[in-house]
């Protein structure tokens, strides 16, 4: 029962959301949000921009490509020199080179996977200067990206698609800045830690232990990490750790921080095109595959964990609870696995690795389905916009006409740029999973024998092509190949996306719109909806469905066997 | 291109100045204000109301198996199981779980163990008082969980089931506004009180 009222509560709440944060952030993004305008246009002094100047998309993707690879350097810098900055009372060193390298790539293309433990590797500074920094930054940039392909439907004949760097200000001061800091007043209010002294050691004489409780600015890091669909949490118990999430009730805040501007952004989607309705069918086809997998995964979190049956506890009445947190339950952590994993963030309120067989499947294959149920801040809606695009071209084909959606002509440009936008990711999955289960670096990694030793290595470069971070832990990732490699997957997941997405932008707003007549394929209705769902799912079914049949299908079916 | 990388380099200071160092600052500001005691860890007298703590004797109620069983014997064999948040008990280590999967053999060992671990104190164990958590140091049990340990600390204390049960009942937390999460029970706060009771 109090599931039903977990799940009745978040569907009430992100329903308001999605009406009105989606009509804010259309508005934030027209410019016609100024109240803070006073940090708002020194940035632009200091910048040298005229934000009413706006930018072709060649030059928009170069602002956002050379700011990305700027911000990489950076944040691999601050992580190299930790030692000799300020904030770090635990006096810990410069991270190594391999991992600095994964790191900072990981943060900065919103993808959030750690090779590392917070508490034992990164100082105070560390974690909030360099890796929540670009936990506002990521997402903003993300966010700009979808609005830019939002602009080239929603312009006629027009040369430019918006100016990268208003965007990603505005998003950062008038979306993700305000929300975040008054969501970290609740998640400290609740009991997350936020202060800048050290560790606390306390001596317990009833047990006679002595504890040496890790610290640090948690709580406002915790708000933007979900928010942002970042994921990357300070401790390394993530959002099981109850310094990071407390309470019963700072998980709830946290899936709903999560799914919050995912969600909401097909509202301003269809705002800014003039159409609500092509929105909502947007809305229709994210929540329509994200309910059936929170369904799914659920109910296979609620069965028991074959390994403690084998041990003789066959009666687990209150699911697996191997690897969870007895404040937040089997069926909520799994409703927030998969919140986490449908969007990119990759947070984990339990161990996802400690899931059972289909429960890791509800994972695994959300990120595999693109991340577009409803995906990450702005990269959801950029990805299941390619995917639209996909659907008119394949509605088009069925009834013999040039395909259109939102009156723009979908023609063999638009198709390459969307098939090449949809192809890469799966194809940056297959090939180095094959390499890594092909060397012996990569079959070092993972903790555990059988099937789930290759699902932690696929799991592992799935999370990380589509920018999600979450992860089956077991898999040993810092060392110079998956540091390397997943470097590379995350890279190849990010721009190869978000290029051709906003080529799709430049080319459609350059384009006019043909009027509307009774031969026009209609794209907001429940028959596009269910195309557009039928293209998501056999995309991602058919790549992924031999990679995933070694994995937690076999484990699935190998009753009575352990590994 | 250069404008690009000048306006790059600008936009990331600006962004490391207001939302690395001002936000966490502003951030800290405000918690401390307003919430001391939770922004600086719950912190009681014997520890953090939020991080469990290892139980081993059976005078007191003990909470999830992370740092007991398999787990304290050698922490070393397990990716993180068996640690508390720093260094615990001589042990150094970091949050999170085993990461044992759900055919994994180590874990139908190690689960098998912790179940002698509880028979042999006469506790007749539900499922959390076999399986670690997520974090590797959850502060909670259900009640459930706590009441199958009774006739342990029944025996070792000698204070009747009865008012252990009173006990227990007295510092369950019932699910958060009414609907979030199950009824659970605080390990040290159910400690201290049993140590009042003594």
């Amino acid at each position: 029962m109090g599931y039903f009222w977990t799940i009745a509560t978040l569907v009430v709440a992100l329903a308001v959301t999605w009406r009105y944060l989606g009509s804010y952030m259309a508005a934030v993004f027209d410019g016609r949000v100024r109240w803070l305008r006073v940090v708002e246009r020194p940035i632009y002094r200091a910048l040298r921009t005229d934000p009413e100047q706006e930018q072709t998309w060649t030059r928009y993707a170069a602002s956002l490509v050379v700011f990305s690879g700027v911000s990489i350097a950076v944040t691999y810098l601050l992580l190299r020199v930790q030692g000799s900055l300020p904030m770090n009372p635990q006096h810990l060193g410069a991270v190594p080179p391999a991992l600095s390298f994964n790191t900072s790539v990981s943060f900065v293309t919103n993808t959030n996977w750690q090779n590392y433990a917070g508490e034992t590797t990164m100082s105070y500074f560390s974690q909030s200067a360099a890796l929540m920094v670009q936990q506002f930054v990521s997402p903003a940039v993300g966010a700009a990206v979808a609005i830019a392909l939002v602009r080239g439907f929603a312009r006629r004949g027009s040369t430019t698609i918006g100016n990268f760097w208003v965007d990603i200000t505005r998003c950062m001061l008038y979306v993700l800045l305000p929300v975040s800091f008054l969501a970290g007043i609740v998640f400290v209010g609740e009991g997350a830690v936020q202060t800048l002294a050290g560790t606390a050691t306390i001596h317990d004489v009833l047990n006679g232990v002595t504890q040496t409780i890790a610290r640090g600015p948690i709580g406002f890091m915790e708000s933007i990490k979900q928010f942002g669909t970042n994921g990357g949490g300070f401790l390394n118990g993530n959002s099981a750790t109850p310094f990071e999430n407390p309470t019963p009730l700072t998980n709830w805040l946290s899936i709903y921080l999560v799914l919050a501007i995912p969600f909401a952004l097909t509202y301003t989607f269809g705002k800014m095109v003039g159409s609500v309705r092509h929105g909502a069918a947007l809305l229709g086809a994210m929540v329509l595959i994200f309910g059936i997998w929170v369904g799914f995964t659920s109910v296979a979190e609620h069965q028991a964990n074959p390994a403690v049956a084998a041990a003789g506890v066959t009666y687990q009445p209150a699911g697996n609870m191997v690897g969870k947190e007895v404040r937040f339950g089997d069926t909520t952590s799994a409703l927030f696995g998969v919140a986490s994993t449908s969007t990119s963030t990759g947070s984990a309120d339990a161990s996802y690795d400690s899931f059972t067989p289909m429960g890791g499947f509800g994972l695994m294959t959300g990120m595999m389905l693109g991340e577009v149920t409803p995906g990450g801040v702005g990269s959801g809606l950029y990805t299941i916009l390619v995917y639209a695009i996909i659907a008119v071209f394949l509605g088009g084909l069925m009834i013999g006409r040039t395909p259109e959606y939102l009156g723009k002509k979908i023609q063999a440009r638009e198709v390459k740029l969307a098939g090449l936008a949809s192809l890469v990711m799966p194809l940056a999955v297959i090939v180095l999973t094959a390499i890594a289960v092909s060397v012996h670096a990569g079959r070092a990694g993972p903790l555990n024998a059988g099937p789930h030793g290759f699902s932690e290595i696929l799991y592992g470069l799935t999370s990380q092509a589509n920018n999600n971070g979450s992860a089956f832990a077991g898999l040993s990732a810092n060392t110079a190949f998956y540091n390397v490699v997943g470097a590379i997957d995350m890279l190849i997941g990010r721009f190869g996306v978000i290029v051709p997405a906003l080529a799709l932008a430049g080319t459609l707003a350059a384009k006019g719109v043909v009027p509307e007549s009774l031969g026009t394929f209609r794209t907001d209705t429940p028959m596009f909806v269910g195309l557009v769902i039928a293209v998501i799912v056999i995309i991602g079914g058919l790549t992924f469905f031999p990679a995933v049949s070694l994995g937690p299908v076999v484990e699935q079916l190998s009753h009575g066997r352990f590994f | 291109m250069l404008v690009h990388l000048r306006r790059s380099v600008v936009m990331a200071a600006v962004c490391l100045l207001v939302f690395g160092v001002l936000y966490t600052l502003a951030g800290t500001g405000v918690s401390q204000l307003l919430f001391s005691h939770q922004a600086d860890g719950s912190l009681g007298p014997d520890g953090s109301s939020l991080i469990g703590q290892s139980w081993t004797s059976s005078a007191y109620f003990h909470g999830r198996p992370d740092d007991t069983g398999p787990y304290a014997a050698n922490p070393k064999a397990h990716v993180s199981g068996g640690d508390n948040p720093l260094v615990a008990n001589g042990v150094p280590g970091a949050s999170g779980g085993t990461n044992l999967g759900p055919r994994s053999k180590v874990l139908v060992a190690d689960t098998k163990a912790l179940v002698a671990y509880w028979h042999a104190r006469g506790v007749d164990p539900t499922p959390d008082l076999v399986t670690t958590s997520a974090s590797g140091y959850d502060p909670d049990i259900t009640p459930q969980d706590a009441i199958v340990q009774i006739p342990m600390v029944s025996r070792a204390t000698g204070i009747s089931p009865a008012r252990l049960r009173r006990l227990v009942a007295s510092v369950t937390h019932g699910p958060q506004l009414g609907f979030l999460g199950s009824s659970t029970v605080d390990v040290l706060q159910l400690n201290e009180a049993l140590a009042r009771l003594r």
